[in-house]
């Protein structure tokens, strides 16, 4: 869930702040080490946990996004395994990072987005899933069962996905193409009865560039980064501000007609007004951004039993329908589909046709490239 | 009479050493200084575990790497985070951070110094409603306060429909500098205020009679009689708009929008952002308390001169 709000950013930060404070050291937890290290080269991933399928081993503590859950699925799970689930919320993949990092975190399961569960792979955060006890895996999408960022699944189960577009006040703007041209084109977004907001993240910021370039997102030519940086500069003329939770409320008040967004998060306040028909959700024809969040249990979780036994849960077709339909996100869960109401399924901005589809990308850890796309995408912003 | 008085005098003086052992005084000095450090205890241990400490941590950090997914790696020593605080990106922020807070301070002084000598020349009464007055803000929380004046700028709210009224067209005000000067303004206005104030109130009006007397016109007097006297307080004031305006992350965050990025938010960025570089928000922290610990330093000593 990418719908990050303010003010508890600001906690978000300050935790980050405190963290400062305690160890943040190059040595991950031994354990953790062997459990990457006894992980088979083939990526299978098959590690043996002592877990049986349904078994319990204590209390959980759940990390999530807020607002990402079915609070009946957790009063479900806690009456069938007769276990107490905990539920915490953290606002940024980094905010989460920072806090585990810093060994403030207790969390047994964690629901980190894509580009962030390979983050922590390589810091040997996470724990190898013991995929025998996960047997509600057979119910994953085709299409996500074998990610670039955790090829396998061997650390993660996909929890929930959505894309990274843009969203516009129809009454205003009118029938347009769907395409970046809306933020970046002088002759189209320069020619907007408005102005536009696009998302405060060098990552995302860059992405949309990038595609109206044709470039991929994930470069790290600098070239290609640059022009991207340039767009977005040039773009100031008629972008309003960067956010990355106040999109979708500056398109309702009218301070923008066209921002740059994730789906759930426009889609959510849509949902909320008087007259929907008015705005629209758009994928940008020369391609986004595709997102997912995954469930992952941590290295050092307490719960090892109840955490898979939990994932498994999840992944049960009908429990997976249960949370789309609280959501209003895509789920990765084939098995699902038929239990989804049809207004999910059939809304193009929520399950996108399959050549829209095809042009979707995740955002993959650039590495030290991550400083160029910080400093570029400052500079351009002003 | 001093046969009667001299005996207890001496009993008092010479006597006591004399029975006590030799070092005793030492020894109740010891103790007494020993008293004054335990009482202060807790506000050294205070200082030391979350002030000293953190800020060392900080220093500590400054030099060291960050790996390829982000990590900070607490070896290789080295001296790179700071050899990007010359980057063409950090100087034009820092230039940007700079005016942003010169502005704010020159403003809050132009606003604040006819307010505080109205309250300073007020009846007792009168002063102390308006300092409570003053400080009213301060018991909301500065973020709601700030996102309140996200609606006051907003391209319908208030402050822009008198703009139009006024006759300009389309005003933009929310996430420009503008509104991040404003915001600031309005966020350390406070700060500026009580030190004023407090220099204003200590003032001998009857000097500026004397001025206004002899034939000093009455800005005269102002500029030879109450400017000078209340240069501690501008003084005061100023460094306390200035410093926080300068590393502000709140207000820009909030109120900025294109060509506002200040030092605060690309520090902030550092740490939760996809670059995760610690080392070089921290090396960005330490060179800006080094900045600031100077200028102050040079503001209190010239200042000092004048007073």
């Amino acid at each position: 869930m990418r719908n990050r709000r303010w003010i508890v950013a600001m906690v978000a930060l300050a935790l980050t702040v405190s963290a400062c404070g305690r160890e943040v050291g190059g040595d991950p937890e031994p354990d953790a080490t062997d459990d990457g290290a006894e992980v088979e080269p083939d990526g299978t991933g098959d590690m043996a946990s002592g877990c049986e399928v349904d078994e319990v081993d204590g209390d959980l503590l759940f990390g999530n996004w807020s607002e990402y859950m079915n609070p009946e699925l957790i009063d479900l799970f806690e009456e069938t395994y007769d276990v107490s689930v905990t539920e915490d919320f953290y606002t940024s993949n980094e905010a989460l990072l920072a806090q585990i990092r810093a060994g403030g975190a207790d969390f047994d399961v964690i629901v980190p987005s894509d580009y962030m569960v390979e983050i922590m792979i390589d810091e040997d955060i996470l724990l190898a899933l013991d995929h025998d006890v996960i047997p509600n895996m057979s119910n994953i999408a085709g299409e996500f069962d074998d990610p670039p960022y955790d090829p396998g699944l061997v650390y993660s189960m996909p929890y929930q996905w959505g894309t990274t577009g843009i969203g516009i006040n129809v009454a205003e703007v009118g029938d347009v193409t769907p395409s970046w041209d809306l933020l970046f084109d002088p002759d189209v977004a320069g020619a907007l009865p408005g102005e536009i907001s696009i998302l405060d993240d060098p990552r995302e910021g860059m992405a949309a560039a990038l595609f109206w370039l044709g470039y991929d997102p994930n470069t790290t030519d600098e070239g290609e980064l640059e022009e991207a940086a340039a767009a977005i500069e040039t773009a100031r003329d008629w972008t309003v501000t960067y956010t990355s939770d106040q999109y979708a409320e500056l398109l309702l008040t009218g301070e923008t007609v066209a921002g740059h967004g994730y789906s759930g998060g426009f889609l959510d306040s849509f949902f909320g007004v008087d007259n929907p028909e008015d705005y629209d959700y758009l994928i940008p024809e020369e391609g986004a951004v595709i997102w997912t969040d995954n469930m992952a249990i941590l290295a050092d979780a307490s719960s090892v039993c109840t955490a898979h036994t939990f994932i498994n849960f999840i992944l049960d077709a009908e429990n997976g329908a249960e949370l789309t339909n609280w959501t209003y996100y895509a789920s990765p869960n084939a098995g699902s589909a038929e239990f989804i109401e049809e207004e999910i399924t059939t809304d193009p901005t929520i399950y996108p046709p399959d050549d829209v589809r095809e042009k979707l990308v995740f955002l993959e850890n650039t590495g030290d490239a991550e400083i160029l796309f910080t400093d570029l995408f400052t500079g351009a912003q002003g | 009479m001093a046969t009667t008085l001299t005996p207890p005098d001496s009993d008092q003086t010479s006597v006591p050493p004399a029975k006590l052992p030799p070092g005793l005084e030492t020894n109740a000095e010891k103790a007494e200084s020993r008293r004054g450090f335990l009482i202060g205890l807790p506000a050294y241990a205070y200082l030391v575990l979350f002030f000293a400490l953190p800020l060392a941590i900080v220093v500590v950090y400054s030099f060291a790497t960050r790996s390829t997914t982000g990590l900070t790696v607490l070896a290789d020593w080295n001296l790179q985070s700071y050899a990007r605080l010359t980057d063409s990106l950090v100087v034009a922020i820092t230039w940007r951070s700079l005016w942003i807070a010169t502005l704010t301070t020159v403003v809050s002084l132009v606003v604040a110094y006819p307010f505080a000598y109205y309250i300073a020349t007020r009846t007792p009464r009168v002063r102390a409603a308006l300092l409570v007055l003053v400080m009213i803000p301060f018991w909301s929380n500065f973020l709601v306060r700030t996102f309140a004046w996200r609606l006051l700028l907003s391209s319908d709210g208030p402050v822009t429909r008198i703009l139009e009224t006024l006759g300009f067209a389309n005003p933009r005000l929310l996430f420009t500098p503008s509104a991040v000067i404003i915001g600031l303004v309005y966020g350390y206005l406070p700060f500026m205020i009580l030190p004023l104030y407090a220099s204003l109130e200590r003032m001998d009006h009857s000097l500026v009679e004397a001025a206004r007397d002899l034939y000093a016109t009455g800005w005269e007097a102002f500029r030879k009689v109450t400017w000078p006297l209340s240069k501690p307080g501008v003084i005061a004031g100023s460094i306390l708009v200035f410093i926080p305006s300068f590393g502000a992350f709140v207000t820009p965050e909030v109120l900025g929008g294109t060509g506002t990025t200040m030092l605060g938010s690309y520090i902030g960025r550092q740490f939760v952002g996809t670059a995760s570089d610690w080392p070089f928000g921290a090396a960005l922290s330490v060179a800006i308390l080094f900045v600031m610990m100077l200028a102050a330093m040079f503001y209190f000593r010239s200042g000092g001169k004048d007073l």
